[in-house]
């Protein structure tokens, strides 16, 4: 009896906390598109799970809803709710057209910890496929939740979930530019940096603990890069005479690329994330711009317009001759490779409109992924499976996701701001 | 007369709302110094400056969509500003390139760089030194006009010359 009286209180002041921060801060989503194959699944209510201080199983649920490659099945009126496989009514299931559900319990430890067991079973076979269980303090309940969605994900694709990863993008809303990181379904975002100047180009340090961007806080293109743990801002990595810019991680973590003007035009120079050894990686008299290094860190891709107008090109990240990737068109841009090596994501202006496009490095083959007015910034998952970008919705700056055969799409954009440059981060604990 | 009191009205918009103090400086002529209009009083506090002759009023470079070649009518106004860096060696000069916002935004930044570069390389051929004039790239990321058509893009595809204290 003393429990409720003494948790209403503390739940309340929660709740407005919410609605304050998700006022500003909330990315809203709209589904547009769907995949083809859909996976029925159930994800029943956790027995016990009002100890916890959100819903686990409805964030499961979005999670894999929002991903195109599951379709959420109707779980009402399941009493008592199954926390053992020899309590699943299985034929009831199949009548209800699930092939997958999840059960599962959730309780509040004795030292003051949560506690969530669950099981991923396949209904046709009536067997466990299986099941993890989780220790985690309250604030730990969201992430907690995307784990579980990355095991679910994983299971039933046999790919790696991105539920639990991160995703950063810049905000502007009048005179205040933000860059902020969240979790990849938008939620429980948080600001790194606050400035009245504008910010460009987050990229994502491999480890996913530190930041590059660049900042105009001195009235020209500066680059820094900050770690994520820290409350203030370090000193610039460069700062040279001219524009410091397009940072981008080598995927070991220990060199970054970047473009300066030091020496006259926009070149690719190399150094270290602290901005020491630095050396020049491109010499021509044209533009070099957008470095972006494959996953094998062997090759850089990056847009030149050494032939004319700006196009794609490869080069060793050692040094030499660049070859030319694009041929169609005469803007080829903001190069990305995705994270297996075998397809390049980029924006081409197709009759005045900037699409996204992917290319199969392979068979070199191309394909439009977007029809849009404005779409920029392309950033695969780590899985490879989705592409965020850049859009615009009636002129205001939305982020927009595509799955990378084109068949899923999905916007996330926040009331009266501006969102763009979205960077995805790394797989947690990689 | 009604030339110098417009480009002195000029000023007042490009830099009234500047939030550096513009540092005093006597005027190379005595022409500028034109009584405070009436309707526009911060004038009087507001030494015009640099603006020797009426020419370096003019501070912005415009460009067609894509490129950054410097259209013949901006010589003159070039032509002025390398003759003041010339003949004041201790002047600084910013030089800020922008584009509309059509286009990648890290595109834009080497883009707008090429524009500024430009400008200071004319700069330099009119005698300013490479250490008075540093080009800089704002990109799309600081337009002056924020409507998505071409009045305004012709707006932002442009090089700004920002004399030391004005930026």
């Amino acid at each position: 009896m003393l429990r409720p009286l003494m948790t209403r209180p503390a739940k309340f002041l929660a709740a407005l906390l919410f609605v304050t921060g998700a006022a500003q801060a909330q990315l809203t989503i709209e589904i547009i598109g769907s995949g083809a194959i859909q996976i029925p699944i159930a994800v029943l209510p956790f027995a016990g799970e009002s100890v916890l201080p959100q819903s686990i199983t409805e964030i499961i649920e979005q999670d894999l809803s929002r991903s195109g490659r599951f379709r959420a099945i109707f779980v009402g009126g399941v009493n008592p709710l199954p926390t053992e496989i020899a309590q699943v009514n299985f034929p009831e299931w199949k009548s209800r057209l699930a092939d997958a559900m999840v059960i599962g319990q959730a309780q509040r430890l004795p030292d003051g910890k949560l506690e969530v067991r669950f099981r991923l079973l396949d209904v046709l076979k009536q067997s466990q496929i299986g099941g993890i269980a989780f220790t985690f303090t309250a604030a730990q309940t969201r992430l907690t939740a995307h784990k579980i969605a990355d095991f679910i994900y994983e299971k039933m694709t046999g790919e790696r979930g991105v539920f639990s990863t991160r995703i950063a993008y810049i905000v502007k809303q009048g005179p205040r530019y933000e860059l902020r990181v969240a979790d990849a379904d938008g939620q429980n975002a948080q600001s790194i940096l606050i400035s009245s100047e504008p910010i460009m180009s987050p990229a994502w340090s491999p480890d996913g603990a530190r930041m590059a961007y660049v900042s105009f806080q001195n009235k020209k293109p500066i680059l820094f890069v900050q770690n994520l743990s820290a409350s203030k801002q370090p000193a610039p990595v460069a700062n040279y005479r001219g524009s410091n810019s397009a940072p981008a991680w080598a995927p070991d973590g220990k060199q970054l690329a970047a473009v300066l003007t030091k020496d006259g035009t926009s070149q690719i120079y190399l150094m270290s994330p602290d901005g020491t050894n630095l050396r020049r990686l491109t010499s021509s008299q044209a533009i070099d711009t957008e470095p972006f290094f494959t996953p094998d860190g062997q090759s850089i891709y990056f847009t030149s317009d050494r032939g004319g107008s700006p196009q794609i090109y490869r080069m060793p990240a050692s040094g030499g001759e660049p070859v030319r990737m694009t041929f169609e068109g005469d803007y080829n841009v903001s190069p990305r490779v995705s994270p297996d090596g075998k397809i390049l994501a980029y924006i081409s202006r197709v009759s005045g409109r900037f699409q996204l496009m992917v290319m199969d490095l392979e068979s070199k083959q191309v394909q439009a992924l977007t029809d849009g007015q404005r779409d920029e910034s392309p950033s695969f998952a780590p899985n490879g499976r989705i592409i965020l970008y850049a859009s615009d919705v009636d002129n205001r700056g939305v982020l927009a996701a595509v799955s990378s055969d084109g068949r899923f799409r999905q916007r996330l954009g926040i009331q009266a701001a501006d969102v763009r440059e979205p960077s995805w981060g790394p797989f947690l604990g990689n | 007369m009604k030339k110098t009191l417009f480009s002195a009205l000029t000023l007042v918009l490009l830099y009234g709302c500047a939030s550096t103090p513009v540092e005093p400086e006597k005027p190379a002529e005595p022409s500028v110094q034109t009584p405070a209009p009436p309707v526009a009083p911060p004038l009087a506090a507001r030494p015009v400056q640099p603006a020797p002759q009426v020419d370096l009023t003019k501070r912005s470079v415009f460009y067609d969509y894509d490129k950054y070649d410097i259209k013949d009518e901006y010589r003159p106004v070039l032509q002025a500003h390398g003759k003041y860096l010339a003949e004041n060696r201790g002047k600084k000069m910013l030089i800020q390139g922008n584009c509309d916002e059509r286009g990648s935004r890290e595109y834009n930044i080497a883009l707008g760089q090429r524009r500024a570069e430009g400008v200071k390389r004319m700069l330099v051929l009119m005698g300013a030194t490479e250490t008075q004039v540093e080009p800089v790239s704002l990109g799309e990321e600081k337009p002056r006009c924020t409507d998505h058509n071409e009045g305004c893009w012709s707006q932002n595809r442009r090089s700004d010359m920002l004399y030391g204290g004005e930026y």
